[in-house]
């Protein structure tokens, strides 16, 4: 099964942060990645900007609204993903943990909905290589 | 068992019916988990036990009731649930299905759901119902949630009874159900024991959850009644199955034990009139001397192995009360001490409460109360009721009558069992209530 892991926290101002802290965070990310690409699982993530580059959009009538700033106003905002490959909830739940995120702020795992593949067009889903 | 149920002709129809249902009814718990790992979907495996039930009203009059019971209705409901979805299938061959339906065999088109479950399909090593009760109580469900399935699932309760016994409107129930099968399903949580490494925690999480059905049964949380029998007796039910399941697991064992002990005396803690009577006052010839034997038992075995846990040394603790056969005789310097170990295990406000009753035993209440003084300085044991009517007790038994009066004024506020409530007023009637009236006077 795919799941989302979406990474909330409290957003650091880079500027703040020293190059030897900013490193060995880097690290501790980089860390985490290379283990989900050993175990099979990695499908893909991203680390997103603050939540002051945002740009929220709606249509509503056939008109475009274009707001500054994210979404959702909170003190914790959505700051990154990783796509991931489990066999059950169980080892969504280890990944999520194992995440640094999970440390700073909260992981939210979410299972992807699943689409029956359209024959040629099928996108890789379900076929784990996490072994059971 | 073929020879216990008589020959169709003769017998009356209700007494067949009656016969077939308790036997059903008792290997059902089984056949059920069996089926949830066969069939890869609660619902699937309720309606096809179901079904089962209706075949066996059926032939088990006739052929008698078939020598292992559980089998038969996991092959039975099986089959009925084959031929069911290969009906289904015929219907919906031409319509698009979202590819995380869950198949009908686990094992025959390498579902997803197949990958949740652990070895073959067929035979199992593991014992279906244990699978069931970490399932049931996996921590992505909440608590409640995790409550009702346990006792839907596993225990014997239909929904209006859980309904009922939680105080909660049926339908609510209904939908908790459903919602707890929903995200079973959908997010992928395994039908299986937790690995190795999972286990300690996810362990503590099964217990808690039966504690908390205990719990609600012996002290219920709102309502007329004190005790709700039922969720006690499957509490222990679950329990015993647990410890069959896991033997070499102590806090399992202590938990069971502890809910033994404690229900022994579920008869002489409310009287006639439903009041609640304090451990002190209870008749000791009405607690039930084999369950008190039988919770022993269990805890020796668990304490011989030498890990040592909260739900072990409270279960201790009710057997040092449990030998007593007259509240003088009860060892209250063994009771301190088991305090103090159970304290340093888990130092949360109500053990040290507790604790505080322990110590006034030994030491005296001026001691207590100065423990208990001092320890919830902080306020946060101020809204727990039993706080205040320890406090009024203590401060009772120094012959400070007015604060006593308050306190139990306080504790009064905060109880919510109305045989909690009966109790606390007549301590404060009996506290000097011209204490009472001249704190009203003055407030005025």
């Amino acid at each position: 099964m795919r799941y989302l892991l979406m990474i909330f926290g409290e957003e650091t101002d880079p500027s703040q942060v020293s190059p030897e802290e900013w490193g060995a965070v880097m690290a501790e990310w980089n860390g985490y990645t290379a283990m989900l690409r050993e175990r099979g699982a990695y499908l893909a993530g991203e680390a997103l900007q603050n939540s002051d580059t945002a740009t929220t959009v709606k249509v509503r009538n056939a008109e475009t609204l274009t707001t500054d700033g994210p979404f959702i106003e909170s003190k914790e905002q959505f700051g990154g993903y990783y796509l991931v490959q489990a066999r059950d909830l169980d080892e969504a739940i280890e990944f999520a943990a194992a995440c640094p995120g999970a440390r700073y702020g909260a992981m939210e795992v979410r299972p992807v909905m699943e689409f029956p593949a359209e024959e040629a067009s099928a996108t890789p889903s379900g076929e784990g290589a996490s072994s059971a | 068992m073929v020879a216990d149920l008589p020959t169709p002709l003769g017998a009356g129809a209700t007494d067949v019916t009656a016969l077939v249902e308790r036997v059903f009814r008792d290997a059902s718990g089984k056949a059920v988990a069996t089926l949830i790992r066969l069939l890869g979907d609660f619902d699937r495996a309720e309606e096809a036990v179901q079904d089962a039930f209706l075949v066996a009203l059926e032939r088990w009059p006739v052929t008698g009731a078939p020598p292992n019971p559980a089998a038969w209705i996991v092959a039975t409901a099986r089959n009925r649930a084959i031929d069911q979805v290969r009906r289904a299938r015929t219907l919906e061959r031409k319509r698009q299905q979202l590819a995380r339906d869950v198949p009908v065999e686990a094992g025959l088109d390498g579902s997803a759901a197949a990958r949740r479950t652990e070895g073959p399909v067929m035979t199992s090593a593991v014992d279906d119902r244990l699978r069931l009760m970490f399932t049931c109580c996996h921590p992505a469900l909440a608590l409640d949630a995790q409550v009702a399935l346990t006792l839907r699932t596993l225990g014997g309760l239909s929904t209006p009874e859980i309904a009922r016994a939680f105080v909660v409107p049926e339908a609510t129930l209904a939908q908790r159900l459903v919602r707890a099968k929903r995200k079973i399903r959908d997010a992928g949580i395994p039908y299986r024991v937790p690995e190795d490494h999972l286990l300690p925690g996810r362990l503590a999480g099964v217990l808690a959850v039966l504690y908390l059905i205990f719990n609600e049964g012996y002290s219920a949380s709102s309502g007329e009644r004190l005790v709700r029998a039922e969720l006690c007796a499957e509490a222990i039910r679950l329990g015993r199955t647990l410890v069959e399941l896991m033997p070499d697991e102590p806090e399992a064992l202590g938990l069971v034990a502890l809910m033994m002990l404690h229900d022994a005396r579920r008869e002489a803690r409310v009287d006639a009139t439903g009041d609640l009577v304090l451990l002190d006052d209870q008749d000791r010839g009405r607690w039930d001397r084999g369950l008190i034997a039988e919770g022993r038992t269990l805890l020796d075995r668990a304490l011989r192995m030498r890990r040592p846990g909260p739900y072990q040394i409270q279960a201790a603790i009710a057997a040092v009360h449990a030998e007593a056969t007259r509240p003088a005789d009860t060892d209250w310097v063994q009771i301190l001490a088991l305090y103090d170990r159970l304290f340093a295990l888990m130092p949360t406000p109500v053990v040290e409460l507790n604790r505080a009753v322990a110590i006034a035993m030994v030491q005296g209440p001026a001691a207590a109360l100065a423990v208990l003084d001092a320890s919830t300085a902080n306020g946060t044991l101020d809204r727990y009721h039993l706080l205040h009517a320890a406090r009024a007790d203590l401060l009772r038994r120094l012959g400070r009558s007015a604060e006593a009066a308050d306190a139990y004024g306080r504790a009064l506020e905060l109880a919510s069992t109305s045989p909690e409530r009966a109790f606390l007023e007549r301590r404060l009637a009996d506290t000097d209530a011209s204490a009472w009236r001249r704190r009203d006077e003055g407030a005025g």
